[in-house]
Protein backbone atom coordinates (compact mmCIF):
# COMPACT_ATOMS: atom_id res chain seq x y z
CA UNK A 1 0.00 0.00 0.00
CA UNK A 2 0.99 3.71 -1.28
CA UNK A 3 1.14 6.47 1.75
CA UNK A 4 0.34 9.71 -0.41
CA UNK A 5 2.71 11.87 1.99
CA UNK A 6 0.86 15.19 3.47
CA UNK A 7 2.79 17.51 2.35
CA UNK A 8 4.29 19.92 4.82
CA UNK A 9 5.12 23.68 4.39
CA UNK A 10 8.24 24.12 5.95
CA UNK A 11 8.18 28.06 5.89
CA UNK A 12 5.20 27.36 8.55
CA UNK A 13 8.16 25.92 11.23
CA UNK A 14 9.83 29.55 10.48
CA UNK A 15 7.00 31.11 11.99
CA UNK A 16 7.92 30.78 15.78
CA UNK A 17 11.20 32.10 14.68
CA UNK A 18 10.11 34.81 12.91
CA UNK A 19 7.47 35.62 15.73
CA UNK A 20 10.36 36.01 18.06
CA UNK A 21 12.55 37.79 15.34
CA UNK A 22 10.17 40.86 15.38
CA UNK A 23 9.47 41.27 19.16
CA UNK A 24 13.01 41.10 19.66
CA UNK A 25 13.18 43.77 17.31
CA UNK A 26 10.59 45.41 18.89
CA UNK A 27 12.00 44.92 22.66
CA UNK A 28 15.09 45.98 21.45
CA UNK A 29 14.39 49.55 19.59
CA UNK A 30 12.50 50.11 23.10
CA UNK A 31 15.63 49.97 25.11
CA UNK A 32 17.81 51.93 22.61
CA UNK A 33 15.56 54.29 20.91
CA UNK A 34 15.29 56.38 24.28
CA UNK A 35 11.20 55.94 24.27
CA UNK A 36 9.76 55.90 27.43
CA UNK A 37 6.09 54.59 27.95
CA UNK A 38 5.70 56.47 30.78
CA UNK A 39 6.19 59.53 29.55
CA UNK A 40 3.09 61.82 29.79
CA UNK A 41 4.14 64.02 26.69
CA UNK A 42 3.91 67.39 26.62
CA UNK A 43 0.49 68.40 25.07
CA UNK A 44 0.67 72.39 25.61
CA UNK A 45 3.60 73.11 23.84
CA UNK A 46 2.48 75.05 20.72
CA UNK A 47 -0.61 76.77 22.33
CA UNK A 48 -1.07 79.86 24.19
CA UNK A 49 -0.11 79.50 27.50
CA UNK A 50 -2.25 78.52 30.47
CA UNK A 51 -3.41 81.07 32.85
CA UNK A 52 -1.44 82.64 35.30
CA UNK A 53 -2.64 83.89 38.27
CA UNK A 54 -1.14 83.27 41.74
CA UNK A 55 -0.70 85.34 44.91
CA UNK A 56 3.47 86.77 44.61
CA UNK A 57 5.59 85.03 47.15
CA UNK A 58 7.06 88.53 47.76
CA UNK A 59 4.85 90.49 50.08
CA UNK A 60 5.13 94.04 48.32
CA UNK A 61 4.76 93.03 45.17
CA UNK A 62 1.54 92.64 43.22
CA UNK A 63 0.09 89.01 42.18
CA UNK A 64 1.34 87.24 38.95
CA UNK A 65 -1.37 87.97 36.17
CA UNK A 66 -1.26 86.73 31.93
CA UNK A 67 0.38 89.99 31.52
CA UNK A 68 4.00 88.51 32.70
CA UNK A 69 3.75 86.26 29.88
CA UNK A 70 2.87 88.76 27.42
CA UNK A 71 5.82 91.36 27.60
CA UNK A 72 7.03 90.90 23.68
CA UNK A 73 10.17 88.50 25.80
CA UNK A 74 10.22 85.02 25.75
CA UNK A 75 10.24 83.92 29.77
CA UNK A 76 10.70 80.13 31.37
CA UNK A 77 7.84 79.47 34.06
CA UNK A 78 9.65 76.98 36.40
CA UNK A 79 7.28 75.22 39.02
CA UNK A 80 9.18 73.98 42.14
CA UNK A 81 8.94 73.66 45.96
CA UNK A 82 11.45 73.99 49.17
CA UNK A 83 10.83 70.19 49.25
CA UNK A 84 11.87 69.13 46.44
CA UNK A 85 15.09 67.70 46.54
CA UNK A 86 15.56 67.54 42.46
CA UNK A 87 14.88 71.11 42.24
CA UNK A 88 17.42 71.52 44.37
CA UNK A 89 19.57 69.79 42.02
CA UNK A 90 18.41 72.29 38.94
CA UNK A 91 18.67 75.34 40.64
CA UNK A 92 22.37 76.57 39.92
CA UNK A 93 21.51 76.34 36.10
CA UNK A 94 18.40 78.31 37.11
CA UNK A 95 20.72 80.77 38.51
CA UNK A 96 23.31 80.70 35.32
CA UNK A 97 20.00 81.33 33.24
CA UNK A 98 19.04 84.42 35.33
CA UNK A 99 22.41 85.84 35.52
CA UNK A 100 24.59 84.80 32.76
CA UNK A 101 22.36 84.62 30.26
CA UNK A 102 19.69 87.45 31.34
CA UNK A 103 16.37 85.36 30.86
CA UNK A 104 13.46 85.91 32.53
CA UNK A 105 12.41 83.23 35.12
CA UNK A 106 9.20 83.08 36.95
CA UNK A 107 9.27 80.93 39.66
CA UNK A 108 5.95 79.39 41.23
CA UNK A 109 6.08 77.88 44.42
CA UNK A 110 3.69 74.47 44.37
CA UNK A 111 2.32 73.20 47.25
CA UNK A 112 4.66 74.71 49.46
CA UNK A 113 3.91 77.27 52.07
CA UNK A 114 4.93 80.70 51.11
CA UNK A 115 7.06 81.21 53.77
CA UNK A 116 8.92 78.27 53.57
CA UNK A 117 9.09 78.78 49.69
CA UNK A 118 10.82 82.19 50.71
CA UNK A 119 13.29 80.70 53.26
CA UNK A 120 14.55 78.36 50.67
CA UNK A 121 14.98 81.18 47.84
CA UNK A 122 16.83 83.29 50.57
CA UNK A 123 19.23 79.99 51.41
CA UNK A 124 19.85 78.87 47.99
CA UNK A 125 19.65 81.91 45.92
CA UNK A 126 16.57 83.73 43.87
CA UNK A 127 16.60 83.19 40.18
CA UNK A 128 12.74 84.25 39.59
CA UNK A 129 12.36 87.78 37.80
CA UNK A 130 9.01 87.18 39.27
CA UNK A 131 7.78 84.54 42.26
CA UNK A 132 4.52 83.34 43.19
CA UNK A 133 2.68 80.29 44.65
CA UNK A 134 0.15 77.78 44.29
CA UNK A 135 -0.57 76.22 47.60
CA UNK A 136 -3.49 74.08 47.08
CA UNK A 137 -1.79 73.17 43.23
CA UNK A 138 -5.14 74.20 41.70
CA UNK A 139 -3.27 76.65 39.05
CA UNK A 140 -0.78 73.87 38.46
CA UNK A 141 -3.63 71.17 37.17
CA UNK A 142 -4.49 74.36 34.15
CA UNK A 143 -0.46 73.89 33.58
CA UNK A 144 -0.86 70.27 33.33
CA UNK A 145 1.50 69.77 35.92
CA UNK A 146 2.49 66.64 37.24
CA UNK A 147 5.18 67.27 39.90
CA UNK A 148 8.28 69.51 40.71
CA UNK A 149 10.10 70.90 39.06
CA UNK A 150 8.82 71.52 35.94
CA UNK A 151 9.63 74.07 33.32
CA UNK A 152 8.06 75.69 30.62
CA UNK A 153 9.21 77.32 27.62
CA UNK A 154 6.72 80.96 26.88
CA UNK A 155 8.05 82.49 23.26
CA UNK A 156 7.15 86.45 23.26
CA UNK A 157 3.70 85.69 21.81
CA UNK A 158 2.76 84.25 24.98
CA UNK A 159 2.49 80.34 23.09
CA UNK A 160 3.97 77.12 25.35
CA UNK A 161 7.70 76.22 23.36
CA UNK A 162 9.13 73.79 25.49
CA UNK A 163 7.90 71.39 28.56
CA UNK A 164 9.90 70.01 30.57
CA UNK A 165 8.81 67.83 33.11
CA UNK A 166 12.12 66.60 34.89
CA UNK A 167 14.76 68.57 36.68
CA UNK A 168 16.37 70.80 33.37
CA UNK A 169 19.78 69.67 32.65
CA UNK A 170 23.11 71.01 30.86
CA UNK A 171 22.15 69.33 28.44
CA UNK A 172 18.61 70.63 28.20
CA UNK A 173 20.13 74.40 28.27
CA UNK A 174 22.71 73.46 25.77
CA UNK A 175 20.73 71.61 23.26
CA UNK A 176 16.88 72.94 23.63
CA UNK A 177 15.95 76.06 26.17
CA UNK A 178 19.04 78.40 24.36
CA UNK A 179 18.51 77.16 21.05
CA UNK A 180 14.46 77.78 21.44
CA UNK A 181 15.82 81.25 23.16
CA UNK A 182 17.70 82.25 20.29
CA UNK A 183 15.56 81.76 17.73
CA UNK A 184 12.21 83.47 18.68
CA UNK A 185 14.47 86.51 20.16
CA UNK B 1 -7.45 14.42 72.51
CA UNK B 2 -4.36 14.34 74.93
CA UNK B 3 -2.18 16.48 74.27
CA UNK B 4 -2.33 15.00 70.20
CA UNK B 5 -2.76 18.33 68.72
CA UNK B 6 -1.49 17.85 65.14
CA UNK B 7 -4.77 15.26 64.65
CA UNK B 8 -7.49 17.11 66.12
CA UNK B 9 -9.92 16.83 63.27
CA UNK B 10 -10.58 20.26 61.75
CA UNK B 11 -14.10 22.63 63.06
CA UNK B 12 -17.07 22.87 61.42
CA UNK B 13 -19.71 23.37 64.28
CA UNK B 14 -20.08 25.00 67.32
CA UNK B 15 -20.00 22.05 68.95
CA UNK B 16 -16.43 21.63 68.08
CA UNK B 17 -15.44 24.74 68.62
CA UNK B 18 -16.24 25.15 71.74
CA UNK B 19 -14.40 21.48 72.46
CA UNK B 20 -12.38 19.48 70.25
CA UNK B 21 -11.26 22.36 68.72
CA UNK B 22 -10.22 24.97 71.56
CA UNK B 23 -8.83 22.47 73.54
CA UNK B 24 -6.53 21.36 70.67
CA UNK B 25 -5.11 25.12 70.74
CA UNK B 26 -7.27 26.22 66.94
CA UNK B 27 -8.80 29.14 66.55
CA UNK B 28 -12.51 27.56 66.45
CA UNK B 29 -15.78 29.62 65.45
CA UNK B 30 -15.83 33.05 65.09
CA UNK B 31 -17.99 35.17 67.35
CA UNK B 32 -19.35 32.16 69.02
CA UNK B 33 -17.42 31.44 71.85
CA UNK B 34 -18.14 33.78 75.02
CA UNK B 35 -15.55 32.61 77.15
CA UNK B 36 -12.37 34.11 75.25
CA UNK B 37 -13.07 37.81 74.57
CA UNK B 38 -9.59 37.75 72.50
CA UNK B 39 -11.21 35.60 69.70
CA UNK B 40 -14.62 37.27 69.65
CA UNK B 41 -12.75 40.95 69.50
CA UNK B 42 -10.77 39.57 66.70
CA UNK B 43 -13.26 37.71 64.93
CA UNK B 44 -15.56 40.80 64.79
CA UNK B 45 -12.70 42.92 63.46
CA UNK B 46 -11.62 40.05 60.64
CA UNK B 47 -15.39 40.13 59.82
CA UNK B 48 -15.49 43.91 59.63
CA UNK B 49 -12.60 43.86 57.17
CA UNK B 50 -14.42 41.24 55.05
CA UNK B 51 -17.52 43.11 54.61
CA UNK B 52 -16.07 46.56 54.56
CA UNK B 53 -16.18 48.50 51.62
CA UNK B 54 -12.64 49.41 49.76
CA UNK B 55 -11.97 52.85 50.76
CA UNK B 56 -12.47 55.88 49.01
CA UNK B 57 -9.71 57.69 47.45
CA UNK B 58 -12.12 60.98 47.21
CA UNK B 59 -12.54 62.92 50.49
CA UNK B 60 -15.52 63.83 52.08
CA UNK B 61 -14.67 67.58 51.36
CA UNK B 62 -14.39 66.75 47.66
CA UNK B 63 -18.15 65.62 47.16
CA UNK B 64 -20.76 68.21 45.04
CA UNK B 65 -23.93 68.55 47.31
CA UNK B 66 -25.17 67.90 43.53
CA UNK B 67 -25.99 64.42 43.29
CA UNK B 68 -26.31 64.34 39.64
CA UNK B 69 -23.29 66.46 39.06
CA UNK B 70 -21.30 64.35 41.84
CA UNK B 71 -22.09 60.76 39.94
CA UNK B 72 -20.91 62.26 36.65
CA UNK B 73 -17.86 63.91 38.58
CA UNK B 74 -17.31 60.13 39.67
CA UNK B 75 -17.95 58.64 36.43
CA UNK B 76 -15.08 60.99 34.93
CA UNK B 77 -12.38 60.76 37.38
CA UNK B 78 -12.94 56.51 36.59
CA UNK B 79 -11.81 57.40 33.04
CA UNK B 80 -9.01 59.64 33.92
CA UNK B 81 -5.36 57.84 34.78
CA UNK B 82 -3.26 59.42 37.63
CA UNK B 83 -0.30 60.92 36.19
CA UNK B 84 1.83 60.17 38.47
CA UNK B 85 0.74 55.99 39.71
CA UNK B 86 0.97 53.02 37.43
CA UNK B 87 -2.30 52.48 35.85
CA UNK B 88 -4.97 54.04 38.59
CA UNK B 89 -8.06 56.25 37.85
CA UNK B 90 -7.38 59.38 39.60
CA UNK B 91 -10.73 58.28 41.41
CA UNK B 92 -8.63 55.29 42.96
CA UNK B 93 -5.69 57.12 43.61
CA UNK B 94 -5.13 59.02 47.03
CA UNK B 95 -2.14 61.06 45.27
CA UNK B 96 -2.18 64.49 45.51
CA UNK B 97 -2.16 64.71 41.75
CA UNK B 98 -5.04 62.86 41.36
CA UNK B 99 -6.90 65.11 44.39
CA UNK B 100 -6.38 68.54 42.39
CA UNK B 101 -7.62 66.54 38.95
CA UNK B 102 -10.77 65.13 40.76
CA UNK B 103 -11.23 68.66 42.21
CA UNK B 104 -10.28 70.21 38.95
CA UNK B 105 -13.06 68.09 37.07
CA UNK B 106 -15.82 68.99 39.79
CA UNK B 107 -14.68 72.91 39.27
CA UNK B 108 -15.08 72.38 35.32
CA UNK B 109 -18.77 70.49 36.36
CA UNK B 110 -19.75 73.09 38.46
CA UNK B 111 -19.27 75.88 35.43
CA UNK B 112 -21.46 74.12 32.97
CA UNK B 113 -18.87 71.99 30.98
CA UNK B 114 -19.98 68.70 29.46
CA UNK B 115 -18.36 65.32 30.22
CA UNK B 116 -16.82 65.87 26.55
CA UNK B 117 -15.47 69.21 27.34
CA UNK B 118 -14.02 68.00 30.46
CA UNK B 119 -12.11 65.09 28.74
CA UNK B 120 -10.83 67.87 26.10
CA UNK B 121 -9.66 69.92 28.93
CA UNK B 122 -7.62 67.27 30.88
CA UNK B 123 -6.29 66.44 27.52
CA UNK B 124 -5.23 69.49 25.79
CA UNK B 125 -3.02 69.77 29.34
CA UNK B 126 -1.64 66.10 29.67
CA UNK B 127 -2.30 64.80 26.54
CA UNK B 128 -3.66 61.47 25.23
CA UNK B 129 -1.99 60.06 28.62
CA UNK B 130 -4.63 61.32 30.71
CA UNK B 131 -6.99 59.13 29.59
CA UNK B 132 -7.44 55.16 30.56
CA UNK B 133 -9.48 53.97 27.56
CA UNK B 134 -6.40 55.27 24.77
CA UNK B 135 -8.80 57.35 21.88
CA UNK B 136 -9.35 55.28 18.56
CA UNK B 137 -7.21 57.10 16.03
CA UNK B 138 -3.90 56.77 13.46
CA UNK B 139 -1.52 56.48 15.86
CA UNK B 140 -3.53 53.87 18.56
CA UNK B 141 -4.55 51.74 14.98
CA UNK B 142 -2.39 49.31 15.92
CA UNK B 143 -3.23 49.07 19.53
CA UNK B 144 -6.60 48.80 18.86
CA UNK B 145 -6.58 46.45 15.55
CA UNK B 146 -3.36 44.65 16.22
CA UNK B 147 -4.78 41.45 18.62
CA UNK B 148 -7.78 41.07 16.45
CA UNK B 149 -5.66 41.21 12.96
CA UNK B 150 -3.37 39.06 14.47
CA UNK B 151 -6.75 36.86 15.65
CA UNK B 152 -8.18 36.76 12.22
CA UNK B 153 -4.73 35.96 10.44
CA UNK B 154 -4.77 32.96 12.62
CA UNK B 155 -8.13 31.27 11.85
CA UNK B 156 -7.38 31.83 8.50
CA UNK B 157 -4.36 29.83 8.57
CA UNK B 158 -5.82 26.79 10.66
CA UNK B 159 -8.88 27.03 8.30
CA UNK B 160 -6.37 26.18 5.43
CA UNK B 161 -4.36 23.72 7.01
CA UNK B 162 -7.91 22.14 8.02
CA UNK B 163 -8.84 22.32 4.27
CA UNK B 164 -6.02 20.59 3.37
CA UNK B 165 -5.00 17.96 5.66
CA UNK B 166 -9.08 16.30 4.43
CA UNK B 167 -8.53 16.46 0.77
CA UNK B 168 -4.91 14.93 1.46
CA UNK B 169 -6.57 12.54 3.33
CA UNK B 170 -9.10 11.38 0.92
CA UNK B 171 -7.33 11.60 -1.81
CA UNK B 172 -5.09 8.48 -1.37
CA UNK B 173 -5.96 6.01 -4.19
CA UNK B 174 -6.28 2.45 -3.40
CA UNK B 175 -3.70 -0.04 -4.38
CA UNK B 176 -4.97 -3.39 -7.19
CA UNK B 177 -4.12 -5.64 -4.22
CA UNK B 178 -6.27 -3.32 -1.39
CA UNK B 179 -9.20 -3.43 -4.36
CA UNK B 180 -9.10 -7.41 -5.23
CA UNK B 181 -9.30 -7.76 -0.90
CA UNK B 182 -12.15 -5.48 -0.91
CA UNK B 183 -13.79 -6.87 -3.92
CA UNK B 184 -13.79 -9.96 -2.28
CA UNK B 185 -15.71 -9.00 0.85
CA UNK B 186 -19.34 -10.03 1.19
CA UNK B 187 -21.61 -7.17 0.46
CA UNK B 188 -22.11 -5.76 3.60
CA UNK B 189 -23.91 -8.53 5.08
CA UNK B 190 -21.55 -9.55 7.38
CA UNK B 191 -18.26 -7.50 8.81
CA UNK B 192 -16.40 -11.06 9.63
CA UNK B 193 -13.90 -11.30 6.65
CA UNK B 194 -13.39 -14.57 5.31
CA UNK B 195 -10.30 -16.54 5.94
CA UNK B 196 -8.93 -16.51 1.93
CA UNK B 197 -9.22 -12.45 2.12
CA UNK B 198 -8.12 -12.52 5.42
CA UNK B 199 -4.78 -13.93 4.50
CA UNK B 200 -4.09 -12.03 1.29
Amino acid sequence: MTVVPVRSNHLLYLLPLMTLAILAGFFGWSLVSGRDPASIGSALVGKPAPSLKAPSLRPDEAALSDALLHTGKPALVNFFASWCTPCLAEHPLLERLAKKEGITIIGIAWKNKPEEARGWLKRQGDPFATAGYDLDGSMAVNWGLSGVPETFLIDAHGIVRLHIRAPILEKDVESRILPLLRAGS
Amino acid sequence: MGGDALHAPPCHTEAEGRGICRAAGKIPHCAQDDTNGLWHTLCVLILSLLISLPALAIEPSEILSDPALEARARALSRELRCVVCQNESVDDSPAEVAHDIRRAVRQRLVAGDTDRQVLDYMVARYGDYVLLKPPFKARTLVLWLGTPAVLLLGMIGLWFAAGRRSTAVGSAPLSDAERARLDALPDGKSDVIPSEARDT
